[in-house]
C-alpha cells in the first residue's frame, strides 16, 4: 500500500538515537602534567563505568531537540488562554538584556564591590515593583510563586511569634489555587476553607465567625479565581486586623490590577507578585519563575536574608545582620536571570504602558465573555481578567468540559485551565491577557461555539478529539497503575 | 510602549460588544476610594534601544572575573547548542504541560531528564526539578519526615553547605522537626563515631554532603550504613560533574540524592535560575514532591508522555500533597538536559577528569610555592579544597578582584560552620596553567 505520509511521526528517545563511540562534543584536555585519577582519588569511592548518558553527535541532539520542540504549543505559535497562568506575549528583548555578559556571567559570590550593576538592577526593581503594588519593602529571592507564598506563610509565623503566640490556623476561601492550603500546612498551620457566597466572594460575615484569637490571617487572592474582585476587601481586612491577623493576597491573579489599585492600598499585609504571570517572563515549560514577595513596614524584619541595602555612598550591599528574619529560602539570591526579565520589561513600559496593560487585559476579558456568555454559562459572572465558564449543559449530550479542552487542541489553541476553580461545576476558566488581539479571541469564541454546536449534533466526534494533534488522546490512567518515569540504557546500574 | 495591540476601532467594538460605555465601567467592582487616580511613580516608557543601552550600562557596572570561585557554584563550559535550542520558543514560550497532547516536546525531555538524573545518582525515580539544591535538600528531609511518620529527628552534617542548612532551617520553621548537626572530624570530613551516637530511633533521616562543602569527598557507604542500621532513612548531597567520577549514591546505599543541578552546563547568572536535582528509590515515589512525567500510550497505542502521580501534588491534594512546589524550573532542567547530551557519557567524564586534573596541579603548586597550606591536607578531593588564611579571606578576594581574578570564595561569609577564616578554591575544565600562573600570584601577597 503507498503511504501518503512516509515521514517518520514518533520521536526516539535521546537514549535510542546513541551509538557507543559517538561525541557531541570536545571537552578540553588538561594543559597541566596530570597523574593517573587512582592517584587523586580513593579507591573504594570510584566509579568503576561513567554514568550511561547518550552518546550522540552535536548534529543528532539538535534535531532530537528541535524535532520533539515541534510537538509543543507555545505561546509564539497561538492563543493560550491558560486561567490564571496569564500567558501574556513574552518580548524577546528581554531574553536579550538577560544574556548581556556582566548579568548572565557574575558568580553569585563575588565580592559586592564588583557586582554593583547586578545590585543596582535589583534595587531599581524592587523600587517599582513596591509601588506597582502599595508595599514598603520587598524580597526578590523566592524563586517561583509557591515559594513566595511560603515565604508568606513564614513571615505570618515570624510575625505572630514576636507577639507571643504563633496561632494555629489560617483562613482561606474554597476557590483558592490548590498552592494556598499546601503552602499552610507546610508552615505548619491548619487550613480553614470558608465556603464563598453566591457571587463568589468571600462573605465577611462568614469570615467573621471563623476569625478567632487561634487564626494568624487570611490568605486572599484579589481578583479571586472567579475572576472576580473582592469588592468586600476593606471590610475583610478591618475584621482580620482587629482579630490581630495578617492580609496576605495571592498574587497570581495581579495582571488585573497593574496601574488600576494596589494591594498595598486595600489593606493587605503582604503580596506575593508572580513575575512570570504578571511581568511577561517566559514560563519555559515549567519555571523558571520568580516570586517576590512585598510587604508593609511591620513584616520588614522578618523578610529572608539577605536584604539588598543602599549605603550613603549611592553603592549597594547585602545585609545579612537580620535577627529576626526567617532565614534563606533559596541557596543565592533568588532567580537573577528571571529579574532581568521583568527590569527589561517595566522600563520598556513605562507608568503609562504598565496602567495599559491592566485596562487591556480587562477588556479582552470582558469581550470574549460577551461573546461566549450566551451559549457557555457563567455561574458567577464574568471577572476581570479572566472568567469561569461552565461545561455543564453539555452533559445531555454526554460530552463533557475536558471534551471540549481536547476538541479546541485541534482549532491550534491551547486549552483554557480545567476543572478548576473546584465551586464551579465542568469549569472552563479563561484568561485571555492583554496581548491577544480581537481577531485572535474572535476566533477562539468561534471555535468555543463550533464545539458546542459539533457536541450537540455528534458527541462521539467530540468525545474523540484530538485527531490533529502529535499524539492523540493519551492514557493517563495506565501511567499511574505502571508508572514507568525512566529509561534503562545498557550497562544502567 | 505596551504590548496591547488595540487600535482606537478594537478598542470601541469590544466595549460595544461587552455591553460597556468605558473602560471604567470594567472596574466597578473596586470601590472608587481605591482606584489609583495618578498615574504610577514609575519611570517613563522607554524605547528598546533605551532599554538595551540601560540595561548595557547596568551589565558594565559589574566586573567580568577568571572565575575560582565554588561554593556549589562552578564554571563549567556551555556548549553552544545548549542555549541554541533553550531559545527556540517552542520551548521557552510553552508552560507546564497540562494539555499532554500538545505538549510531547516538553514531556518526553523531561522524561529524558528524570532517566539521565537517575543514571547519575544511580537511584530509580527523578522528578521534574526542584527551585535548587538547597532547597531540594529541605525538600528531601520533609519528604524523610512523612515516609518515617514515627520519627522526626533529622541529622544533618556540620560539613553541608551551610546555605543549605540555612534553608533548610527555614523549611522547617513550622513543623519544628529537631535537627542535630553531626560534627566533623580534624580532617574535615563527617565524624563517623560522633553520628553515629546521634542516630537514634527516632531519627527519619541522615543527611550528608560529599564532595561537602569544603570539597573534601565523604565516605557515603558508612553514613548510609549508620543510618540505615538505626532504621533511618539516608539522603546524600552530590554533585552531578563529581558523580562522572564518584560512586553514585544509589551505589552508596543512599534512599534519597539531591543535588545543585548547576554545573551541568547551567550559566553563573549571579546564582539563579539554577534547578534542583532530587531523585529516591522506587518505593518512595509516591512520597516525592513536585512533578513527575511518565509515559504511556495513546488511543492509537502509540507511545506518549504526560504528568503523572498527580494525586502527590497541591492541585489534586491541597492540604494533603506532598509539597506545594508547582511551577519549577523547567527551562533549566532542558538546558541540563542537553548539556547531559551534548557531552554525553565520555564527556562528562572528561569535563570532571579535567577539572580534577587541574585542581590537583594547582593545590600542589599553592603548598609549594606559597605561604597558604591547606585547610584538610589528607582530605581527597575533586575539584575543590580550602585553604588556611591569615585573617579574613576577603580582602585577599577583594585584591583579587582589582586584577580580575575571583581568587575563590571566603569561608568566612557564611555562618554555622565552625572555621572563621579561610578560603575555597574551586577549578574546571576551562581553567588552564596559564590561569593557575595568575592564582598564584594573587596567593602568594596574602
Amino acid at each position: 500500500m503507498k503511504e501518503k505520509n512516509p515521514k517518520r511521526t514518533d520521536s526516539p528517545l535521546i537514549f535510542e538515537r546513541s551509538r557507543p563511540g559517538r561525541r557531541g562534543t570536545a571537552v578540553p584536555e588538561p594543559d597541566v602534567p596530570t597523574r593517573p585519577l587512582e592517584e587523586l582519588l580513593p579507591k573504594a569511592m570510584m566509579r568503576k563505568e561513567p554514568p550511561s548518558l547518550p552518546e550522540v553527535s552535536e548534529n543528532e541532539v539538535v534535531r532530537h531537540f528541535t524535532e520533539i520542540s515541534l510537538m509543543n504549543h507555545h505561546v509564539d505559535r497561538g492563543f493560550y488562554p491558560l486561567g490564571s497562568c496569564t500567558m501574556k506575549y513574552n518580548p524577546k528583548v528581554n531574553e536579550q538584556t538577560a544574556r548581556l555578559p556582566g548579568l548572565a556571567d557574575l558568580h553569585p559570590f563575588q565580592p559586592t564591590s564588583a557586582v554593583q550593576g547586578a545590585l543596582r538592577l535589583m534595587w531599581e526593581l524592587g523600587e517599582m515593583l513596591k509601588e506597582i503594588v502599595g508595599m514598603d519593602e520587598i524580597t526578590l529571592q523566592p524563586a517561583a510563586g509557591a515559594q513566595g507564598e511560603l515565604v508568606g506563610a513564614l513571615l505570618f509565623r515570624a510575625y505572630h511569634t514576636a507577639q507571643g503566640d504563633p496561632r494555629k490556623k489560617i483562613i482561606i476561601p474554597d476557590s483558592a489555587h490548590g498552592t494556598n492550603p499546601a503552602t499552610v500546612r507546610m508552615a505548619g498551620y491548619e487550613v480553614v476553607t470558608l465556603k464563598s457566597n453566591e457571587e463568589g466572594r468571600m462573605d465577611p460575615g462568614a469570615l467573621e465567625s471563623a476569625l478567632g484569637e487561634d487564626v494568624a490571617g487570611v490568605m486572599l487572592t484579589n481578583p479571586n479565581t472567579l475572576g472576580k474582585f473582592e469588592s468586600d476587601v476593606e471590610e475583610i481586612a478591618r475584621l482580620v486586623h482587629e482579630a490581630g491577623g495578617l492580609m496576605y493576597m495571592d498574587g497570581a491573579n495581579l495582571n488585573a490590577l497593574i496601574g488600576v489599585a494596589r494591594p498595598g492600598d486595600l489593606g493587605y499585609d503582604i503580596v506575593h507578585l508572580n513575575l512570570h504571570k504578571t511581568f511577561s517572563t517566559p514560563h519555559g515549560g515549567g519555571g523558571p519563575g520568580a516570586g517576590p514577595v512585598a510587604v508593609k513596614e511591620h513584616l520588614a524584619p522578618y523578610l529572608p536574608l539577605p536584604i539588598l541595602t543602599r549605603a550613603g555612598d549611592g553603592g549597594y550591599a547585602l545585609d545579612w545582620e537580620r535577627p529576626e528574619s526567617i532565614g534563606k529560602v533559596h541557596g543565592f539570591w533568588g532567580n537573577f536571570g528571571v529579574l532581568v526579565r521583568a527590569y527589561t520589561y517595566i522600563r520598556m513600559l513605562g507608568r503609562d504602558g504598565m496602567r495599559r496593560t491592566g485596562m487591556a487585559a480587562v477588556l479582552n476579558n470582558a469581550y470574549m465573555s460577551a461573546r461566549l456568555e450566551g451559549t457557555y454559562s457563567l455561574p458567577y459572572g464574568r471577572g476581570m481578567h479572566e472568567s469561569v465558564f461552565s461545561g455543564s449543559f453539555l452533559k445531555e449530550h454526554g460530552v463533557r468540559t475536558l471534551d471540549v479542552a481536547k476538541r479546541l487542541l485541534d482549532f491550534g489553541v491551547h486549552a483554557p485551565t480545567v476543572y478548576f476553580p473546584l465551586i464551579v461545576p465542568e469549569a472552563i476558566m479563561a484568561e485571555p491577557t492583554e496581548t491577544e488581539t480581537k481577531d485572535e479571541l474572535d476566533r477562539f469564541c468561534e471555535a468555543m461555539l463550533q464545539i458546542a454546536e459539533e457536541a450537540k449534533a455528534d458527541p462521539e466526534f467530540v468525545k474523540n478529539a484530538p485527531y490533529s494533534t502529535p499524539v492523540r488522546r493519551l492514557d493517563e490512567a495506565l501511567a499511574n497503575r505502571r508508572p514507568n518515569v525512566r529509561y534503562r540504557p545498557e550497562g544502567s546500574d | 510602549m505596551s504590548y496591547v495591540p488595540h487600535s482606537d476601532a478594537d478598542r470601541q467594538e469590544m466595549l460595544r460588544a461587552a455591553g460597556v460605555s468605558s473602560e471604567e465601567e470594567l472596574f466597578a467592582d473596586i470601590p472608587d476610594k481605591f482606584r489609583l487616580r495618578e498615574p504610577l511613580d514609575l519611570p517613563s516608557a522607554l524605547s528598546e534601544w533605551e532599554t538595551v543601552r540601560t540595561l548595557g550600562r547596568l551589565a558594565n557596572e559589574s566586573k567580568h572575573l577568571l572565575c575560582f570561585a565554588g561554593a556549589g557554584y562552578y564554571d563549567h563550559h556551555t556548549p553552544a547548542a545548549v542555549d541554541h535550542l533553550i531559545r527556540r520558543s517552542e520551548f521557552y514560550t510553552a508552560y507546564t504541560p497540562y494539555q499532554a497532547e500538545v505538549s510531547q516536546g516538553t514531556l518526553q525531555s523531561i522524561y529524558e531528564f528524570q532517566s539521565m538524573i537517575c543514571e547519575l545518582t544511580g537511584l530509580d525515580v527523578a522528578n521534574a526539578s526542584m527551585y535548587d539544591g538547597a532547597s531540594a535538600m529541605a525538600e528531601a528531609a520533609l519528604m524523610a519526615d512523612s515516609i518515617q511518620r514515627d520519627r522526626q529527628k533529622i541529622v544533618l552534617s556540620i560539613t553541608a553547605n551551610p546555605h543549605y542548612r540555612q534553608v533548610l532551617d527555614t523549611y522547617n520553621l513550622g513543623l519544628q522537626l529537631p535537627v542535630e548537626i553531626a560534627p566533623r572530624t580534624d580532617g574535615g570530613v563527617t565524624d563517623l563515631e560522633r553520628l553515629k551516637e546521634l542516630v537514634d530511633d527516632d531519627t527519619s533521616a541522615v543527611i550528608v554532603q560529599s564532595p561537602n562543602f569544603y570539597g573534601a569527598i565523604e565516605d557515603l557507604e558508612a553514613a548510609a550504613g549508620i543510618a540505615h542500621d538505626a532504621g533511618a532513612l539516608f539522603i546524600a548531597v552530590v554533585d552531578p560533574v563529581s558523580l562522572a567520577l564518584l560512586k553514585s549514591p544509589g551505589a552508596c546505599g543512599a534512599d534519597i540524592a539531591v543535588a545543585e543541578g548547576q554545573p551541568l552546563g547551567i550559566p553563573l547568572s549571579y546564582g539563579g535560575p539554577v534547578l534542583g536535582l532530587f531523585a529516591a528509590r522506587g518505593d518512595y515515589i509516591r512520597s516525592m514532591p513536585g512533578r513527575i512525567v511518565g509515559q504511556t500510550e495513546d488511543v492509537d497505542g502509540r507511545r506518549g508522555f504526560v504528568l503523572t502521580l498527580q494525586t502527590r501534588e497541591q492541585h489534586i491534594r491541597r492540604e494533603k500533597a506532598t509539597s506545594n512546589i508547582c511551577t519549577n524550573q523547567g527551562l533549566i532542567a532542558l538546558a541540563a538536559t542537553i548539556y547531559m547530551a551534548t557531552v554525553g557519557k565520555g564527556g562528562l567524564r572528561q569535563v570532571a577528569e579535567t577539572s580534577a586534573q587541574v585542581a590537583h596541579y594547582a593545590y600542589d603548586r599553592i603548598v609549594a610555592e606559597t605561604d597558604l597550606e591547606p585547610l584538610f591536607p589528607d582530605a581527597p578531593f575533586v575539584r575543590e579544597f580550602a585553604l588556611q588564611t591569615p585573617g579574613d579571606a576577603r580582602q585577599l578576594i577583594e585584591k583579587g578582584a582589582d586584577r580580575g581574578i575571583l581568587a575563590g570564595v571566603a569561608l568566612s561569609r557564611f555562618p554555622h560552620i565552625d572555621v572563621d577564616d579561610g578560603l575555597l578554591v574551586a577549578f574546571t575544565e576551562k581553567r588552564s596553567k596559564d590561569d593557575v600562573d595568575l592564582l598564584l600570584e594573587v596567593l602568594k601577597e596574602a
